[in-house]
């Protein structure tokens, strides 16, 4: 394989890549959070008075010096920058203290002394959804934060015609995001009034709307740059972001650039996690093998804020049978409202906890048949021009779930190996088993929201190029991935085109870098970019040379037939000599999607990417550990851009997607996150993880204009049920509840 | 004494009670010692100590008196190439967001120093303390290993 290609790897490889905490700048003071110690209280009284003594202190900063609004939402406003009266969650932050010194500001802390009436927190689901719950949130009213549904064909018919009702109940953990680098923020006022930021977030522009919000600044007044971010997964968006605006908020107040950066115990204590859940399937099958209906009820605990709960939910919904033609359904989804740490975005993002009971659920339904639970996929998975259960027809791009699946198949070579499965043979030392799961999964945000990005392409006089987009690069290698699709489309090397460093007052807000769309939407509005750009050019080349100027190679320009027109150097020289700037703005705006919420139908997703995943390992049947053996991932990108980094994806994603199985869980006490570091998290390390195999498959996507598609997420929301399933194979018992977690007495 | 990347220090004793990863980043402006958890548990603080992986953030700048500290800032030659345990990482895609970075090529010449053709396990056990969230360790894998095989080629 050709070599990585990362424009930042020279800096990331040799320490100079600078993240936010490694920045800093004269005069700069240090904050730190006050958290709540109670996750449902109300502030009687805060005594200030000795933390101001403390050496170094120069301001404690409270909810009623916030200038601007107090509270702020990515959907739902209604998350304090700081509490005012009522604390919601232990994540919550009652004051920030500015100090000269970072130790001074954290010695400070516990000198602040705050009066609590303590509430009774309402820490269950289902208690919060009662009538007589008491709204968590009394300006939303009920603790249901949202409802999602689907309604299709007829339920009742569906249960008549099944031959064989299987019913189950599946319950999915919290867990954490654990990217390396915790929040951080450094922000200062600068001399024309603009509040600058540099911060570890993965979406600057709704960094930009916190901030703004915050101090009551128009947005042109707030300018967030981008700098390398250690992680991310969905996790550096609403707690980032607040960290953003707290830091805002002290330089802002004291005039001189404040810099927050959270510690471990601070970032485990306050950032969301990933909505756990509780979904009770009702399946029915004929005995022929196709599904008849699918019944499930799922509710999601979203803790004290609203976050991203209705969005996570909804694509729960979408994809609550999995990748399978259902005719029946009746869907119910419910995030809620509680006094336990907030849940918001997740890489996969309400898809793992579907899958993880989907793909254990047509397995359990297929040994009910006795039927070989490959051909039970295969009978009802999704085809070219399959009806979605959301009554979306699939006929747009090509459906590949067969073929990643034979791929997976054939690679790992299933059928044989499941024929040494253990199914808990006490005859045997080692019990092995293998599994398999596979997906389906909507592009891009659907009809979460809007869905568009833009990019600039901006050729200085001498040939080179700047390049930049509305989309933030996570770590994943998306700049690369757009500087690739330039290069390749303009005929110049990488090293010729520089991917500017972003910043929320240069370029259009292209939404936030989720939903595997990075990739999607930064090398669709490239490649529109660089039609214009080339546009231009060959106007001025046609008026020059009278040649028509279709092909861009070697940093020559050329005809149909291969005349060569002239350099691309030479080309850029004509043009600002012609008083024409070799400067493109590219949009590209996703096709549409719609969706009822009544009925719950709907175009959810422009495009879909599918993907297999199996998994081998072995039990110990004395101390039940489980070693994973091999694990195999094909999924449809369909065009690899940078296939060493889209290997990367599988690679992580699968990891995650293990760690999700078999470890990852976030225990509360009274809704708090009992974990205080990653000594207390059980993160995969390189000695927990087999050899992986990544297989790239590749159908280019008429509706992405670069053809490409994205992978973040599909890698890691089937490796928990592929490992469920070899546990069972190498066990003979189920385990519906994730971690799992091998018990000797079932 | 102290030395850091080939540079002599004598902290004075006001500074010997604080954490080394602190003095480095904080003083001697070595940022390519990233803080993950600060607690000596997800190696991003990794430094060699005498040739050795160390977790610079459970050591205080006393215990690193009369020892040789490199962080990743010393180990490319000065004409700004990359050593070739980096052009590996480079190279392999076992970089994504960066941050282990750092810690990962220090923990992995820490092995070759030793062993200079070290099998996949034995690479994999020499990063146990140094946790990546994001490649799944597969091509860091691939890049020690094709480090050792540029560094330390076998005579054919």
């Amino acid at each position: 394989m050709k070599p990585a290609f990362r424009n930042d790897a020279y800096a990331k490889v040799t320490g100079k890549a600078k993240y936010t905490d490694d920045y800093t700048m004269p005069q700069m003071l240090h904050a730190a959070p006050l958290h709540a110690e109670l996750s449902c209280a109300l502030i009687k009284s805060i005594d200030c008075a000795p933390a101001l003594q403390s050496p170094g202190v120069v301001r404690i900063i409270l909810a009623e010096d916030i200038p601007g609004q107090i509270k702020f939402g990515q959907i739902i406003r209604d998350y304090p920058t700081l509490v005012h009266k009522r604390i919601r969650s232990t994540g919550d932050v009652i004051a920030l203290v500015v100090a000269e010194s970072r130790a001074q500001a954290l010695a400070a802390l516990p000198l602040i002394k705050v009066q609590l009436q303590e509430l009774k927190p309402i820490l269950d689901t289902e208690l919060a959804m009662s009538e007589t719950a008491e709204p968590i949130n009394p300006e939303h009213g009920s603790n249901v934060c949202n409802y999602h549904r689907v309604r299709s064909g007829d339920i009742q018919q569906g249960e008549e015609t099944a031959d064989i009702i299987i019913e189950q109940s599946f319950s999915t953990a919290r867990i954490e995001h654990a990217y390396l680098e915790t929040e951080a923020a450094l922000a200062h006022l600068r001399p024309d009034g603009v509040i600058e930021v540099i911060g570890s977030m993965q979406h600057p522009f709704s960094t930009r709307r916190f901030v703004a919000s915050t101090l009551g600044f128009p947005l042109k007044d707030v300018e967030v740059r981008s700098v390398p971010m250690g992680g991310g997964f969905g996790g550096k968006d609403d707690t980032a972001a607040l960290v953003c605006a707290r830091a805002a908020l002290c330089a802002y107040l004291l005039n001189r650039p404040v810099k927050l950066t959270y510690s471990r115990e601070m970032s485990m204590r306050e950032s969301y996690k990933r909505h756990p859940y509780n979904m009770q399937y009702r399946m029915g099958v004929k005995r022929d093998g196709h599904i008849t209906f699918v019944k499930v009820r799922m509710v999601a605990d979203g803790g004290a804020y609203c976050s991203v709960t209705p969005w996570v939910t909804w694509r729960s919904t979408v994809q609550c049978c999995g990748c399978y033609e259902v005719p029946n359904v009746h869907c119910d989804v419910y995030g809620v409202y509680t006094n336990n740490v907030f849940s918001g975005a997740f890489r996969g993002f309400g898809s793992p906890q579907v899958n993880f009971a989907v793909e254990q659920l047509v397995e359990m339904a297929a040994g009910k048949l006795g039927m070989d639970e490959i051909d039970f996929r295969r009978l009802n998975m999704v085809k070219q021009g399959s009806t979605t259960i959301t009554n979306q027809v699939l006929d747009t791009h090509k459906v590949s779930l067969k073929q990643v699946m034979d791929s997976v198949l054939k690679e790992i070579d299933y059928e044989s190996k499941r024929a040494r499965c253990s199914f808990g043979d006490p005859q045997q030392d080692k019990w092995y088993g293998i599994g398999l799961a596979i997906s389906y999964r909507g592009m891009s945000l659907g009809a979460e929201g809007v869905d568009f990005n833009s990019a600039i392409l901006n050729v200085q006089p001498d040939g080179s190029v700047l390049l930049e987009t509305g989309v933030h690069e996570n770590g994943q290698g998306s700049e690369s991935a757009m500087i690739i699709i330039a290069a390749e489309l303009l005929g110049l090397p990488v090293e010729s085109i520089r991917y500017r460093q972003p910043s929320t007052s240069n370029i259009p807000d292209g939404g936030t870098t989720v939903a595997s769309r990075g990739t999607l939407l930064g090398t669709g509005a490239t490649t529109e970019a660089a039609k214009i750009l080339k546009g231009i050019i060959a106007e001025t080349l046609l008026s020059e040379y009278k040649l028509k100027a279709e092909r861009y190679e070697n940093s020559r320009i050329l005809t149909k037939d291969g005349q060569i027109i002239c350099s691309w150097e030479e080309a850029i020289k004509l043009c600002y000599s012609r008083q024409v700037y070799p400067y493109a703005f590219g949009v590209f705006q996703a096709p549409r999607v719609d969706w009822d919420e009544e009925t719950g139908h709907g175009n959810a997703y422009f495009t879909w990417v599918y993907g297999c995943q199996a998994v081998e390992l072995e039990v110990d049947p004395k101390s039940l550990k489980v070693t994973l053996l091999n694990m195999v991932a094909a999924h449809d990108v369909g065009k690899a851009i940078n296939p060493p980094m889209v290997k990367g994806q599988f690679y992580g994603g699968m990891a995650m997607g293990a760690g999700y199985g078999l470890f990852e869980e976030v225990p509360l006490k009274d809704g708090g996150v009992i974990p205080t570091n990653l000594h207390q998290y059980r993160l995969m390390r390189a000695t927990d993880l087999p050899e992986m195999t990544a297989i790239i498959v590749e159908n280019p996507d008429p509706t992405s204009p670069s053809k490409a598609k994205g992978i973040g997420e599909p890698t890691l929301e089937i490796t928990a049920p592929a490992i469920a399933n070899a546990i069972y194979r190498a066990t003979g018992k189920r385990y519906p509840d994730q971690p799992i977690k091998l018990r000797a007495d079932r | 004494m102290i030395t850091v990347n080939g540079h002599r220090y004598e902290p004075d004793s006001a500074l010997q009670e604080r954490k080394l990863s602190d003095w480095l980043r904080e003083d001697l402006v070595l940022t390519g010692v990233k803080i993950g958890c600060d607690i000596g548990v997800c190696g991003s603080c990794t430094v060699l100590v005498d040739g050795k992986a160390r977790h610079s953030c459970k050591m205080l700048v006393k215990d690193a008196i009369g020892h040789e500290i490199i962080t990743i800032e010393g180990i490319s030659p000065k004409d700004g190439t990359l050593h070739p345990l980096q052009q590996a990482f480079v190279d392999a895609g076992a970089i994504q967001c960066g941050f282990c970075t750092p810690g990962m090529v220090l923990g992995a010449l820490a092995l070759l120093m030793v062993n200079h053709h070290p099998s996949r396990s034995e690479i994999r056990q020499a990063l146990k303390g140094n946790i990546c969230r994001c490649t799944g360790y597969q091509q860091i894998v691939d890049a020690v290993q094709n480090a050792a095989r540029i560094m330390y080629p076998v005579p054919k």
